[in-house]
């Protein structure tokens, strides 16, 4: 009686999660103003990381959480907030006659998918994973001793594109004689006035 | 007591949801309250007292006043997200409280043994954190959608503290986990227990209990890390359009995160329900856990009331440049000593014969 009730709510659950997830990404693509795409990706997000504690993962759901929305998407909204983006206006698409063709071919592709997933057989008398695969115990030493070069090589990409963005984001050129200085101090007189006409230059064009 | 019939166990935590939902809330008015009497007293004049024995009923009578007061929403502001701001910041302040120990394991008459805690998962500690990222829109998104460039700054300067000081919090905590070898904060208190109080995680861990004391309060956006709602600065920062509720849910929440931080501090630094007697009387755990929660207030009251505040490049400075590699430092001592400590006391032994 309690597996027949457990199976019955781990359902709805499911339904109630990726409905919710299926929804939240649909408003993604749907809405007109991009802040509020960002904070359907966020529900898509928190939607997910349930999905990942129902298949008992719950370190996969906290970290999704953690990073995806807590701090991938923050720095998404900053920079929607920062460049003030507006609302689209809702007008005709312009190749118009495109629309039933793409609704044409998604429904092929729905159709190949719906094919393929029922022709594979379910293996039916597969033993399960091993119990405590999802706890961060398992993960963390799976990734200390068996996948240690993937890891550090994530972290090196990581630092890779820290060390780009800050290169190209650098206002003052590395080798010109003003980034030489410390930051703060005074720089010499032909070079300050040099400095001061640029950035007065920069401020008007703005 | 069945715990595997998933409907006992539900009705068990919904129970113990609503009481601790209570308890936060009582806790959140008094400690209003508390903030006002104690900044008073620091500046040499008494508090609001005059509204019951010791304004007691003040609170209620702020309450009150603020309900009464019209709900505006500024003209070009975006309705939606006007609204949902301060639900968010209240939803993810108040959702941290359900993996915390109030008391070891109790005798409740209907359920037998019982621990007192409502959640108990392996990665509890993770949850905390995920579930302070996500407060983090509360505050930019009210920036943002009052419509109102002092606003825009102040929630773009609180959250970009925010951030920043996550890390250092992070950080702080990876020592006491490295120590404790779990995630899950009931076992981590538990952990604590024996030794007359000297297991405690503040005597093995003192660099990360001030990282993360001083992360906290610049999580909290309290004083000295309050810049972005300071009243000379930015008019009252992100929250300067919010009036009557909306206003309210966001004060409620910076104190009920508030509280949540030193329920954190209490479990993983100062032993929770720890202290004498406990082994004999259970029920003791829990006010030992409410007496060093009402601790931690008091300290961030006494805070507020003594030191100046940062400058907002002085704060970012000392959060990335000083309290981060404080932390790093902390996390390499310590995988140091847990990893080779029993190597290195036979070593010392050696030398002594």
């Amino acid at each position: 009686m309690s597996d027949v009730n457990f199976a019955m709510i781990t359902s709805l659950l499911f339904i109630l999660f990726a409905g919710l997830a299926i929804g939240c990404a649909l408003a993604v693509v749907a809405q007109r103003h991009p802040l509020y795409s960002a904070i359907s990706l966020i529900g898509v997000f928190i939607s997910l990381s349930c999905l990942y504690l129902m298949l008992s993962a719950p370190f996969i759901a906290a970290v999704q959480v953690i990073v995806y929305a807590g701090a991938i998407m923050v720095l998404v909204v900053f920079v929607i907030m920062l460049l003030n983006v507006e609302a689209e206006e809702r007008r005709r698409p312009r190749l118009g006659y495109l629309v039933p063709v793409a609704v044409l071919f998604a429904a092929v592709l729905m159709g190949e998918v719906a094919f393929v997933l029922k022709s594979v057989p379910v293996p039916a008398g597969q033993p399960p994973g091993p119990a405590d695969v999802g706890l961060t115990a398992s993960i963390g030493v799976g990734l200390f001793t068996k996948y240690l070069l993937p890891f550090e090589i994530t972290s090196i990409l990581l630092l890779m594109a820290l060390v780009g963005a800050m290169t190209l984001a650098r206002r003052t050129p590395i080798l010109s004689a003003a980034g030489r200085l410390v930051t703060g101090s005074k720089l010499p007189a032909p070079a300050a006035a040099v400095e001061a006409e640029t950035q007065l230059a920069a401020e008007e064009r703005k | 007591m069945d715990w595997n019939n998933p409907l006992i166990h539900t009705v068990v935590v919904l129970v113990g949801i609503t009481i601790a939902f209570l308890a936060i809330m009582l806790l959140v008015a008094f400690t209003v309250l508390a903030e006002r009497r104690v900044l008073g007293f620091i500046q040499g004049r008494l508090g609001p007292n005059r509204v019951g024995y010791f304004g007691i009923l003040q609170p209620f009578a702020d309450f009150i006043k603020t309900m009464m007061k019209e709900d505006l929403v500024p003209d070009q502001a975006t309705r939606f997200v006007f609204w949902m701001a301060p639900t968010v910041a209240v939803i993810t302040a108040i959702m941290a409280i359900i993996v915390y120990p109030f008391g070891p394991v109790v005798w409740l008459p209907f359920i037998g043994n019982f621990p007192l805690v409502i959640a108990h998962f392996d990665v509890a500690l993770l949850y905390v954190l995920g579930v302070t990222s996500v407060g983090v829109y509360g505050i930019a998104l009210a920036g943002w959608a009052s419509n109102n460039k002092y606003s825009l700054m102040g929630g773009l300067r609180s959250s970009a503290q925010l951030i920043s000081y996550e890390l250092a919090l992070g950080m702080a905590l990876i020592g006491v986990i490295i120590m404790s070898g779990t995630l899950d904060i009931y076992t981590i208190v538990e952990q604590q227990s024996g030794a007359y109080g000297m297991n405690w995680n503040i005597f093995y861990q003192p660099i990360g209990f001030i990282v993360y004391l001083i992360s906290a309060i610049a999580e909290t956006n309290r004083v000295p890390f309050d810049l972005p709602e300071a009243e000379t600065e930015l008019v009252a920062g992100f929250h300067t359009e919010y009036s009557s509720i909306k206003f309210l849910l966001f004060f409620n929440a910076e104190y009920i995160n508030m509280i949540t931080v030193s329920m954190l501090a209490s479990s993983l630094f100062l032993g929770g329900w720890n202290g004498p007697g406990v082994s004999l009387f259970p029920w003791l755990g829990v006010f030992y856990f409410a007496g060093k929660i009402l601790f931690f207030i008091f300290l961030y009251i006494w805070l507020r009331g003594t030191l100046p505040r940062f400058r907002f490049d002085q704060l970012m400075n000392f959060g990335w440049k000083f309290l981060m590699p404080m932390a790093l430092i902390n996390i390499f001592l310590t995988a140091t000593v847990q990893a080779f400590g029993a190597d290195l006391l036979k070593l010392i032994g050696s030398w002594f014969g």
